[in-house]
């Protein structure tokens, strides 16, 4: 083995090694993200067909008419316009800034066409009106927040303060709290359930433990999409439940199980389970198993033996768990479109709505920013727990 | 109280299966709706997922889109996981953790920046969009399940082959990567089982002409619930359970 010993060394080779998927997923994974980012603050749809004013603007102080300079960029920005739809989409966000635009621009465009040099206030008298150029100079910047507040149901109003909209206009921040709230829900049943059978299945031993963490493992082994289409049929107005109930003469009237919250919350604590109950056992199997005998026989009675002792002790996996379903929970999208009612849609329903059905990126963008910073805002606290163990005690 | 213990697993081992004992029979359903009881046994679904052209053209999309998904995943991830072992490559736990990132990051997130980035290259809508789109969220199986392989291997072994002189391709191609094997082939099994079961993303980055098995399935969730469902989630399964099957096998015939 001759050759320079830096192209031998074993972390360069690492590099070489782990440098296909690193630009793999830069390309298909982190650059798709960073679109998200820029698309949810970026608002260039003044700052492209006016590019000059938008540069000159920025240095006007707000007080009395815009200087000659920044007028002449305006004119200019007009006569260079060749795209008269990409000027109406301008006019009409300049418009809901501040009413009359549309009037003002359809006159200014067209006198500017004839004479480029001609003198604004000519044209128009309301051209010596701040509040016009306001609205310009606010709209001007490629960047906005607008869709960030708009995805929290607020809005800035014309003298740029946050406020919120007015009742009933956006559900946005409401479906928000619906996804929490359904997703603390889940993880609650997870917990109610999983806990216990962590339990047991950390208690027993041979076949039946196989059997107990099978079952857990199965369901975790098959199809989504199936486990959900098997809810849909279970929960049906004619499914076997309800089939079943009505033949025992317990119901009359079919009960509605589906398209409604106690679907999505079930099936969804149905998927979910296994990373609630998969994290706490995998912690008990840890712990010696004459704990529990050892605080018998010092006289604990079982059920305070369990609280101060078995419950702290799988604490860890509990947050763990706790957290694996909640942060999947509040980014499911297949689950409560299929088995819930229009009450029901999650935060990814929304965005999925706005980006397929209506191609309005910039909002399923910032939605999406929002659902993206709290998912890894949990990660980032799931990561540190199951990292170092004993610090986090 | 073992009593209510037994008791108390046995119920949650039923609401844990019985949803799947539930869709299987009836994908031999005769008749035209998914509920019991069953009038009569029947291929008939398994025929129109043939006969369909819908569904077969899904199918084999599906199995054309999770084929080249696996190769993919597996390569890149298969070479990530032996780069990870590495003890003197820097910033280690952060790229570890960037491999995992995509099992984190909710699909419809991912969705709408792929589908504005690949719309934007004019590159949506294709089967290459599909593929790269499943091997990003396929990948990470691929790269703990190696990784869990490598770390059982001891060094020894290949430090042993080096010093008896066989060169580093050598060493790996007769010793390390025959030893990760089995780690490879559950990898491979996990990415093929993910792009089959793929649905957020493909909504988002395919056209209709690479409408998958899964996307085929939302849709008719959504529409009309047809025992082709049944029936398509009992291929899916018994695919599963065989590729399960086949790798525990190949497994124990090593051992």
């Amino acid at each position: 083995m001759t050759g320079s010993s830096r192209f031998r060394s074993s972390g360069f080779r690492a590099l070489i090694l782990i440098a296909p998927l690193l630009v793999f997923l830069g390309l298909f994974f982190v650059w798709p993200l960073i679109t998200v980012i820029t698309q949810a603050v970026s608002d260039p749809a003044v700052s492209r067909v006016l590019p000059q004013t938008a540069a000159a603007i920025g240095d006007w102080d707000g007080e009395g008419v815009p200087a000659p300079e920044i007028q002449a960029a305006f004119r200019a920005d007009i006569a260079a316009n060749t795209d008269d739809q990409a000027m109406g989409d301008v006019t009409r966000r300049l418009n809901s800034s501040k009413s009359g635009f549309r009037s003002l621009m359809g006159k200014t465009v067209s006198a500017v066409r004839e004479n480029p040099d001609i003198d604004l206030a000519e044209v128009d008298k309301r051209w010596a009106d701040t509040a016009f150029w306001k609205a310009i100079q606010d709209n001007a910047s490629p960047y906005t927040d607008a869709f960030l507040l708009a995805s929290l149901d607020m809005e800035r109003d014309s003298a740029g303060s946050i406020t919120s909209m007015k009742e009933g206009t956006s559900a946005n921040f409401a479906i928000l709290m619906r996804t929490l709230w359904t997703s603390a829900l889940v993880t609650l049943s997870c917990l109610i359930i999983g806990l216990p059978y962590a339990m047991i299945a950390a208690s027993v031993s041979g076949w039946k433990r196989a059997v107990l963490l099978g079952a857990v493992l199965l369901p975790l082994w098959t199809s989504l999409l199936v486990r959900t289409a098997a809810w849909m049929i279970i929960l049906q107005d004619n499914g076997i439940i309800n089939q079943s109930l009505m033949g025992l003469g317990v119901i009359k009237e079919p009960l509605v199980l589906i398209y409604n919250r106690f679907g999505v919350v079930l099936a969804m604590t149905h998927v979910l389970l296994p990373f609630m109950v998969l994290p706490i056992y995998s912690v008990l199997i840890t712990v010696p198993g004459n704990l529990m005998s050892a605080a018998a026989s010092l006289g604990a009675h079982p059920v305070r033996a369990f609280l101060r002792v078995l419950l702290p002790l799988s604490l860890r996996g509990v947050i763990s768990g706790a957290l694996l379903v909640f942060m999947a929970s509040i980014g499911y999208y297949i689950t409560p479109a299929l088995l819930g009612g229009a009450a029901d849609q999650m935060i990814s329903s929304v965005i999925a709505d706005y980006s397929i059905k209506s191609a309005n990126w910039s909002m399923a963008a910032a939605i999406g920013l929002i659902l993206l910073v709290l998912t890894l805002a949990l990660y980032a606290v799931y990561n540190r727990l199951s990292r170092d163990p004993i610090q986090a005690r | 109280m073992k009593y209510a213990k037994a008791i108390y697993a046995s119920l949650i081992v039923f609401f844990l299966l019985a949803p799947l004992l539930v869709i299987l029979p009836l994908a031999f359903t005769s008749s035209a709706f998914l509920t019991y009881p069953i009038p009569a046994f029947s291929t008939r679904w398994f025929e129109e997922l043939v006969v369909n052209s819908v569904w077969s053209r899904a199918i084999v999309n599906s199995l054309l889109i999770a084929a080249a998904t696996t190769v993919l995943a597996t390569v890149l991830g298969t070479l990530a996981a032996l780069g990870l072992r590495s003890q003197e490559l820097g910033m280690k736990s952060q790229i570890r953790t960037l491999f995992l990132l995509p099992m984190v990051v909710p699909a419809v997130v991912l969705g709408v920046g792929m589908q504005s980035l690949f719309v934007r290259f004019g590159f949506n809508s294709t089967y290459w969009s599909v593929i790269f789109a499943h091997t990003v969220v396929a990948m990470p199986f691929v790269v703990i399940s190696v990784s869990g392989a490598l770390t059982g291997i001891d060094r020894r072994v290949e430090r042993a082959a080096l010093s008896l002189g066989a060169p580093p391709w050598k060493v790996f191609g007769l010793v390390t990567l025959p030893l990760a094997m089995p780690g490879v082939l559950s990898g491979a099994a996990l990415a093929f089982a993910t792009s089959l079961d793929e649905v957020v993303l493909t909504l988002f980055v395919a056209g209709p002409n690479q409408r998958t098995l899964a996307r085929q399935m939302f849709s008719t969730l959504r529409e009309n619930i047809s025992p082709a469902i049944a029936a398509a989630a009992f291929i899916i399964i018994v695919g599963t359970v065989v590729i399960a099957l086949v790798l525990m096998l190949a497994r124990r015939k090593r051992a």
